[in-house]
């Protein structure tokens, strides 16, 4: 069992958890995720770890309410346990002797990008980030970026919060007027990271993706979690989760990951109507 | 000359809807009579077809006396593991394939009565008698068949064994992959809590190589360490349309149903539940899935094997219950292309016949496609069976430690492998093969470090 010591709430759909785990907290690397169940009978849902600390033994996450695992998880307290935790899995991100990067972050996803800026500002990387959020009220992490980067940019697809646009229409901005940068990496929704890397590919900057795809057990068995990158299928959970973005196929991915959406929504549905009751 | 006793099935109407377990096992009676077909040979043939050598006309003797608890001693002196190996060895082609009642009529029924024992013993609650520890500490790495049994031997040999599991329950291809209605996950938990009694510690999510290396493990102290990783990663045929949704490796497919009890009406987890399914392969976990997927509700359920039926490595008793629950074997046929629709849901499975030419490296006759044969199944699942390579973790993250081409972890006839007082076996050595092997290879492992750690 994995006792839960933090909570805070980022937004009002993003929560942010510390959880005790000392020897995952031992050897965690930026990049790399966890798995958990929140109870007995649980899902397995994999998250990526956002932070980490030595001292206190825990790892943080951040997530977005999207199902019914995720909700369920939402609900516990500080006090509370998770069943299962399992972790670090998958290889973390290569940052050796990057020192010139764009971060590009979208929702939820700015979490993830987080420790890497962190990381790569702490090894005296220039770092620039551009987060992207659908409105003001959903921003998230501002003042913890603007810690570990050089210059931040934020925007909004409704304009409520500092620019009006898409991350791609910043990203362009910047790359029209210098492409010297090592790598571009971003996070974020599928669709999103698609348009960053074809628009990188137009400027021929080296652009990584983290992917998050269906997966149960993360550690390479079951092969759920394939993709096609580069006309070959890696899995995310052994091979990734980071991969080159100009050889992964988006659109495969985006398909796959729609594979169980009836499902999906029906159990978010159920739980909710649970929570509901619980209240009444 | 007598007749096997058969044991008794749940008839294939009632369960092919059903998880509950399908072989009902021997009563009292039927195990005395099947048990009094055995010969007491002197020079004990069937023990030869062991791989863990159990000496069999021992404890059947013993059954013939109604001595029960004395036949489970015999069998525990040899297998950790015997509920489990009752139920899923491939008897006719290891010990009964040596009985000297086979050669002019049935072989005795030793699979059966080994169950018979076990349960027996298991329904009694006889407990574990508590050995003397010494103050050595063995790891081992995967709670699978081989580790378990490796765990058992050295556990009653006094060593304080830690066994480190990935997922979060014991059991290892016992759980996540054999499904309920041949082996109840209530015997793996007992086998397990068995071994538990025996004073071995068992730490689930723990993912070694990640959240502690092997050579963290050594600088804990542990003396001696075990890899039984198995051979969890899936092949798949690299053809066309394999990613598309609706298509599975047997792995994912398993786990959703068995471990992650997809089965059950609340569970949490999805699975499809496809009424036109299509199996690729012909080895046991071909021959699972295919009577899961029906269990689920599948209309319609193909094996699609590239060999004959001679060649089939599936149980031979699985392949006649899923034949008389009316599972469909296409034998000499290999699939081309799967396709999809525009939703990039799976359709249809592209498939060639075969016929067999001459024999190849492992002496079974190869199978080349016949000219013009090409045709389609129309299904909305596809489920891949076609084995499992080793899971590259353990050799990533270790030093020293030398593999295969192909990734099987390398040993010497002690089972230790490049690294000193690092051993290995099972599946993460040989590649994909069954419950026993794996088990024989652990006790192989466990005799060896107790050799060496009580020089």
């Amino acid at each position: 069992m994995f006792d839960i010591i933090k909570k805070e709430e980022l937004n009002t759909t993003v929560i942010k958890m510390d959880i005790k785990a000392p020897l995952i907290a031992n050897k965690a690397k930026p990049g790399q995720f966890i798995i958990l169940r929140v109870n007995k009978d649980g899902e397995r849902i994999p998250l990526t770890i956002a932070d980490h600390d030595l001292i206190n033994g825990t790892i943080t996450i951040i997530f977005q309410v999207v199902g019914a695992t995720t909700l369920l998880l939402s609900k516990l307290r500080v006090g509370d346990q998770l069943s299962d935790l399992v972790g670090p899995l998958g290889n973390p991100s290569q940052l050796d002797n990057l020192k010139r990067v764009i971060i590009v972050g979208g929702g939820v996803g700015s979490a993830i990008a987080y420790p890497l800026a962190k990381a790569l500002h702490e090894q005296g990387c220039e770092v620039t980030v551009i987060l992207g959020f659908r409105n003001k009220e959903l921003v998230i992490l501002e003042d913890s970026f603007k810690q570990v980067c050089d210059n931040l940019a934020i925007m909004t697809d409704d304009g409520s919060y500092q620019e009006k646009g898409l991350v791609t229409n910043k990203l362009a901005e910047i790359l029209d007027i210098d492409t010297k940068y090592d790598e571009v990496i971003t996070i974020g929704p599928l669709i999103m990271m698609k348009y960053v890397a074809l628009l990188t590919k137009k400027y021929q900057v080296k652009t990584i993706v983290s992917m998050n795809p269906i997966m149960i057990d993360g550690t390479g068995m079951c092969g759920g979690c394939r993709l096609r990158v580069n006309e070959q299928t890696v899995f995310a959970c052994v091979d990734g989760p980071d991969f080159d973005g100009h050889q992964v196929d988006f659109d495969e991915a985006i398909k796959r990951s729609k594979m169980y959406s009836d499902f999906e929504h029906h159990q978010y549905d159920d739980t909710c109507n649970l929570f509901s009751k619980e209240v009444e | 000359m007598s007749k096997r006793l058969p044991m008794s099935l749940v008839d294939a109407k009632t369960r092919k809807h059903s998880f509950t377990e399908v072989a009902l096992g021997y009563t009292e009676e039927e195990a005395l009579a099947e048990a009094n077909r055995c010969l007491n040979c002197k020079n004990k043939p069937c023990v030869s077809g062991c791989p863990v050598r159990i000496d069999i006309p021992a404890f059947i003797a013993k059954i013939k006396a109604k001595d029960y608890e004395g036949a489970y001693q015999i069998i525990d002196h040899s297998s950790s593991l015997p509920a489990i190996c009752g139920r899923v060895c491939p008897q006719e082609t290891q010990c009964e394939k040596f009985c000297i009642q086979g050669i002019k009529g049935d072989a005795v029924a030793i699979g059966n009565l080994e169950r018979f024992v076990a349960d027996y013993h298991y329904q009694h609650q006889h407990k574990t008698i508590k050995t003397k520890h010494n103050n050595k500490k063995v790891a081992i790495i995967g709670s699978g068949p081989s580790g378990l049994t490796c765990a058992g031997d050295l556990a009653k040999a006094g060593f304080k064994v830690t066994i480190f599991e990935a997922l979060h329950i014991a059991g290892g291809v016992l759980v996540y992959g054999i499904p309920e209605f041949r082996l109840p996950k209530k015997i793996v938990e007992m086998e397990i809590n068995n071994l538990t009694d025996l004073g071995v510690t068992i730490e689930t999510n723990m993912i070694i190589g990640r959240i502690k290396t092997i050579d963290d493990l050594i600088s804990e102290g542990y003396q001696a360490i075990y890899v039984g990783t198995g051979a969890g990663l899936p092949n798949f045929m690299k053809i066309k349309g394999e990613n598309l949704n609706g298509v599975y490796a047997a792995n994912e497919f398993l786990t959703r149903v068995n471990l992650m009890k997809a089965y059950q009406k609340d569970s949490q987890t999805p699975i499809a539940h496809g009424k036109k399914v299509a199996v690729v392969g012909g080895g046991n976990v071909a021959v699972d899935a295919a009577r899961c997927a029906l269990r689920l509700g599948a209309e319609e359920v193909s094996i699609i094997y590239r060999r004959s039926r001679n060649e089939l490595p599936a149980r031979n008793e699985e392949v006649i219950h899923a034949e008389d629950e009316g599972i469909k074997f296409h034998f000499l046929t290999n699939p081309i292309e799967i396709l999809g629709n525009d939703d990039f849901i799976v359709t249809q499975l592209k498939c060639v016949e075969m016929e067999l030419g001459e024999p190849d490296e492992s002496g079974r006759r190869r199978p080349v496609v016949k000219a013009g044969s090409e045709f389609l199944l129309d299904v909305d699942t596809v489920i891949i069976a076609i084995g499992t390579s080793p899971n590259p973790l353990i050799k990533m993250t270790t030093d020293q430690l030398a593999t295969s081409s192909w990734g099987g972890i390398i040993v010497n006839e002690d089972g230790l492998t490049t690294k000193p007082m690092v051993y290995a076996g099972g599946d993460a050595v040989t590649g994909s093969a069954t419950v026993i092997k794996a088990m024989q290879a652990g006790k192989l492992a466990a005799k060896s470090i107790i050799a060496e750690l009580n020089k």
